[in-house]
């Protein structure tokens, strides 16, 4: 249970919720249209593709639901999504494939 | 329906490895991706986000049910999905916040958690940063995962589409996706966790990720930096707040850039003697 008090509970959700905006807002609101220099836009240029994957990574080598526990079944599953993905550039085939293949092994097993 | 690629192949110049592909020519005026009616992109987010939105609906929930379960009262919980819209960071404060940690702890772990936004925010502004102030105000408060992940993606491919078709998507993947977060969040309050008993839904936010940034890993350049990404993530799990997340994927973005340059300077020499 949650035991801090109302005056608390107000005043985190309040910074939480506006640095949270602030973080959103930075680049996109300071920039303005400015340039940015050309190692800075080389270096955004792998955002995308950093971020997603080094998030997903842990979620699917350790997933919470199993406390940590490695499934080899969610690796393979993840690694369909990817290669649907990469191969058909479509969306939501790679994942019903991906989600499927999970299920249908689960199910087998 | 789910495919966004918006009629252009997707192995198009923008999408492959970014090294020094001269930019695209300007695109002939009968381009379906640079003319038409803007609701018409707009409506192609919408498409595109609604496989999302489909998987938002048991986080939200979720969420909904947390708090609940929490002693979070339903104005509170409310207040916290609307002004933070992102699921991650709201799962680690309230679980803090249970843990008796104090406040101030909740509020910067949460913040650590959405540190990546800052990077997707800077990688936003050259496509939507000549946009007006109050645009980009607004902008700068649906920058989320799928939102930004959907845009990016499709800018990788048109990255020359004129700055209101740009906003039409990007807007028209977020509305939607924020308000399906938000009454979802809603529902899970009123009505509990309904989640179907056996379904791996923890599986489902990386399935989400991994579909929308497979088409832009092309290339040697982006393959390494991904790659890099992954392994650094996978070693510095132990990092507290997720922070290892932003120190792999600033390497990844190095390993990117690196690979990039070494790329196009051997370029270079293998022409020069020509």
């Amino acid at each position: 249970m949650i035991t801090a008090s109302d005056a608390t509970l107000w005043a985190s959700i309040a910074a939480l919720g506006v640095c949270t905006y602030l973080i959103r807002w930075s680049f996109i609101g300071l920039a303005g249209g400015r340039e940015f220099p050309d190692w800075a836009m080389r270096l955004l240029r792998y955002v995308p593709v950093t971020v997603l994957p080094a998030m997903v990574a842990p979620m699917v080598v350790w997933p919470r639901a199993l406390d940590g526990e490695t499934d080899p079944f969610r690796i393979l599953a993840a690694l369909t999504v990817l290669a649907v993905g990469m191969a058909t550039g479509r969306l939501l085939l790679p994942i019903v494939s991906g989600i499927g293949l999970l299920l249908l092994l689960q199910a087998l097993a | 329906m789910s495919d966004l690629a918006p009629s252009r192949n997707p192995s198009a110049p923008g999408a492959a490895a970014p090294t020094r592909t001269p930019a695209p020519a300007p695109a002939p005026e009968d381009d379906p991706a640079f003319s038409g009616p803007l609701w018409r992109v707009a409506l192609e987010g919408t498409t595109a986000s609604l496989p999302f939105i489909v998987s938002v609906i048991p986080f939200g929930m979720l969420f909904g049910a947390v708090a609940t379960a929490a002693g979070l009262d339903p104005l509170k919980a409310m207040v916290l999905t609307v002004s933070v819209i992102a699921g991650a960071a709201q799962f680690a404060f309230l679980e803090l916040l249970t843990d008796q940690a104090p406040a101030i702890v909740a509020v910067v772990a949460a913040l650590a958690v959405n540190l990546r936004m800052a990077m997707y925010s800077a990688s936003l502004a050259p496509h939507i940063g000549k946009a007006p102030a109050w645009i980009r105000a607004i902008a700068g408060f649906f920058v989320v995962d799928q939102v930004y992940g959907l845009s990016m993606r499709r800018w990788a491919v048109i990255p020359q589409e004129p700055l209101p078709r740009k906003l039409a998507f990007y807007f028209g993947v977020a509305l939607p996706m924020s308000t399906a977060w938000v009454i979802c969040s809603a529902l899970g309050l009123v009505a509990g966790g309904w989640i179907p008993e056996g379904l791996p839904i923890d599986f489902m936010p990386p399935a989400m990720f991994l579909a929308i940034v497979a088409p832009m890993i092309r290339g040697t350049a982006n393959i390494c930096a991904a790659l890099a990404a992954v392994a650094a993530s996978l070693a510095l799990a132990w990092a507290p707040w997720n922070l290892g997340l932003i120190v792999a994927a600033a390497i990844g973005m190095g390993v990117g850039a690196a690979v990039e340059l070494r790329l196009a300077r051997r370029a270079d020499e293998t022409e020069a003697p020509r």
